[in-house]
């Protein structure tokens, strides 16, 4: 289970603040959304539960199954679960992909306590993960994300995710510069990995994702703050109102 | 012997002190060195690297190679050997030159001047070895001859004493070879001023690599110089982790037109070692083209200086040269000296240079540690990429794996 309580964030100077109190609870197993118009401060809050240190958490806490978060480094955060899907992804030269998988998946084991995953063991993982996803195995030798395309990077993302198996899945805009297609099989990748004790946090500006990824929850974020909480439906009524409601009243 | 400078420090008066026994036919040099000491910060190239302040003490010339203990790191490629020990060629530690390759020690050197006439410059550190060199090994590479292993040229240093060796390598038209010199063994207060002098044919292809493994208590002065016929392919690389004081010469000079120069150095440093590399390369007939790539990796209090300059001579026309310098300082200690130059003086060029010094990008930082990299981990899966860039150029793959091993083992140890 992910608790953030009463969350206040500024950017490292101090002087902007980001998030203003912001609450969400999300059970284990849950797949909850986080819609929200640009510049609300949705992947600040999902920078800010990865553990970057650009921002300055003034008040407030974040606890997975009761730990707190915010007293860890970001690779004790990822070991104890948490993964974050970038937004941008960022390119690697110089690191190939498999490379990078290897040390990713290792490390996060150790940080687990777990024992180093035998090659031929991890190879086959990263086959028959990147085969679901569509991804060539001449990507998996290319410097991670050099040279790919919007698409390949965000399934690049989901095939990471399957390797780590967090509890929490965030996922930051996943679906921008998606073709339908890519959508498809991002989405499979997720609902594949859907399980009683795995929850998501789906961070999208578009309700479209959510008729392949279907939440439990949809939250609507504004200025910093979750302003209106409700079903799978409320993703339709804001598609059909947009969100000029809660950019000009949310501060009310 | 009039205009001396005055020399003073301990270093400069025990090098006159050892020079003055020296013979007849070394005399020249010697007062050459005499007549501008050791290079100072005054002295353009040697402003980041002033011998005259890093160099404590000149400790007297080895008489005869000491017994070495150490194992090279390239000990496990299929090679021709050439173990030079303190400064002394040593017959049972070299395998015999193959097929088209003939290696015999000069001992009677005359001071021809060669080291300022042809493809060295007047450098300070150059005339000094040439002062103080009693004998050079020359390798000869006949014509067309294309050796399959690489020849590797094991300078090792067994205690605290200097020496100067020198190695000339003439390379027949249509060879192709890989020398490798690799410095090794060293002590605290041992002293190493190599030159390695190249001439190459026309249509050569030449692979040379520096290796510096030197202890981190010794000092390394070493110059390579180059010079290229027509229509041919020079790759030089350099790796080093080595010395407490060191500073890596290139001198390259086109001879010939429509050939081809690839430069590119990786150096580890921590501590507070402080390594020099320094680059010339004369583009002096038209249609060559140079690539010369430097990186740079400063962990704790370590100092790197690059100085590259690209001279492109009046009538080189289409001339492409291309020089960066790139270095990441892991901490606030660490320091870096970049100096790039161009010198042209033709005006149908395709020149440029530039240098980057930062810290290691902190948002690819944050994306490896989001995957479970813990810190040390993380950049150190960076910095092998960083000097991945460095040693991809060598064709090699046994002697790519291992200074890629070496640099693995480098970034280890900072962790650890
Ligand atoms: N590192 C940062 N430095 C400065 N401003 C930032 C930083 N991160 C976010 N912001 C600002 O905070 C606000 C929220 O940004 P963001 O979290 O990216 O929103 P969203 O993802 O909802 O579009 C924006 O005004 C953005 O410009
Ligand atoms: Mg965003």
């Amino acid at each position: 289970m992910l608790e953030i309580r009463n969350l206040h964030v500024a950017i490292e100077d101090g002087t902007k603040k980001i998030l203003n109190g912001l609450n969400l609870t999300i059970r284990d197993g849950e797949v909850a959304a986080i819609m929200g118009p640009n510049g609300s401060g949705k992947s600040t809050l999902s920078y800010v539960i990865a553990g970057k240190d650009d921002y300055e958490v003034l008040d407030g806490e974040i606890l997975l199954d009761g730990e707190n978060l915010l007293e860890m480094e970001p690779d004790a955060r990822a070991a104890a679960g948490v993964f974050l899907a970038f937004q941008y992804p960022l390119e690697i030269p110089g690191v190939a992909t498999m490379t990078f998988l290897k040390a990713a998946l290792n490390a996060q084991r150790k940080g687990r306590g777990e024992n180093e995953l035998t090659t031929p063991d991890f190879m086959k993982r990263v086959k028959v993960g990147a085969e679901k996803l569509g991804i060539p195995q001449d990507m998996l030798k290319r410097g991670l994300n050099v040279g790919f395309s919007g698409g390949e990077k965000k399934r690049m993302e989901i095939l990471q995710m399957a390797l780590l198996e967090p509890s929490i899945g965030i996922l930051d805009e996943t679906d921008s510069g998606l073709d339908i297609d890519a959508l498809k099989i991002v989405s499979e990748g997720v609902n594949a990995l859907r399980s009683a004790k795995r929850s998501f946090l789906v961070i999208t500006h578009y309700q479209r994702l959510l008729n392949y990824i279907v939440p439990d929850t949809v939250h609507v974020m504004s200025k910093g703050q979750i302003v209106r909480t409700g079903g799978k439906e409320l993703a339709f009524e804001l598609e059909a109102n947009g969100y000029a409601d809660y950019v000009t009243n949310a501060a009310a | 012997m009039s205009n001396i400078a005055p020399l003073k420090t301990e270093a400069e008066q025990a090098l006159i002190a050892q020079g003055s026994g020296i013979a007849p036919d070394r005399k020249a040099a010697f007062e050459r060195f005499l007549e501008s000491g050791l290079p100072h910060r005054r002295v353009e190239a040697y402003h980041y690297t002033d011998l005259r302040a890093l160099l404590k003490n000149a400790p007297p010339p080895a008489k005869a190679g000491g017994k070495v203990s150490v194992t090279s790191p390239l000990a496990d490629i299929d090679a021709d050997i050439i173990t030079i020990v303190d400064g002394h060629y040593e017959a049972s530690l070299s395998s015999t030159p193959p097929k088209g390759v003939t290696v015999k020690m000069v001992t009677t050197l005359a001071d021809d001047g060669s080291a300022q006439k042809s493809v060295l410059s007047s450098d300070p550190v150059i005339a000094l070895n040439a002062a103080f060199s009693d004998s050079a090994l020359d390798i000869a590479i006949d014509a067309k001859t294309e050796l399959v292993k690489p020849l590797i040229i094991r300078l090792v240093t067994t205690a605290a004493h200097a020496s100067y060796p020198r190695v000339r390598i003439t390379v027949g038209d249509h060879a192709k070879a890989f020398i490798v010199e690799s410095h090794e063994g060293g002590v605290a207060g041992s002293l190493i001023d190599s030159v390695l002098e190249v001439r190459m044919g026309d249509h050569v292809v030449f692979d040379h690599l520096r290796l510096n493994v030197v202890d981190h208590a010794a000092t390394v002065l070493t110059s390579f110089g180059g010079a290229m016929g027509k229509e041919s392919l020079c790759r030089s690389h350099n790796f080093i982790v080595g010395g407490a004081l060191s500073r890596h010469q290139i001198f390259f000079r086109f001879e010939g037109e429509q050939s081809k120069a690839e430069i590119s150095s990786a150096s580890l440093l921590n501590k507070k070692q402080h390594a020099d590399s320094t680059l010339v390369v004369d583009h002096a007939v038209p249609e060559c083209q140079s690539r010369e790539f430097f990186a740079h990796v400063l962990d704790d209090e370590s100092t790197g200086v690059f100085q590259g300059k690209i001279i492109v001579r009046p009538g080189a026309q289409q001339t492409d040269g291309k020089m960066m310098s790139r270095a990441i300082v892991l901490e606030d200690g660490a320091t870096m000296n970049n100096k790039p130059e161009l010198e042209i003086f033709a005006d149908d060029v395709a020149c440029g240079h530039g240098a980057t010094v930062g810290a290691l990008d902190e948002d690819l930082l944050f994306y490896l540690r989001a995957r479970g990299l813990p810190k040390t981990e993380a950049e150190a899966l960076m910095l092998q990429a960083f000097v991945g860039e460095a040693l991809e150029s060598i064709e090699h793959d046994g002697i790519r794996d291992v200074l890629e091993a070496l640099a693995e083992q480098w970034l280890k140890a900072r962790s650890a």
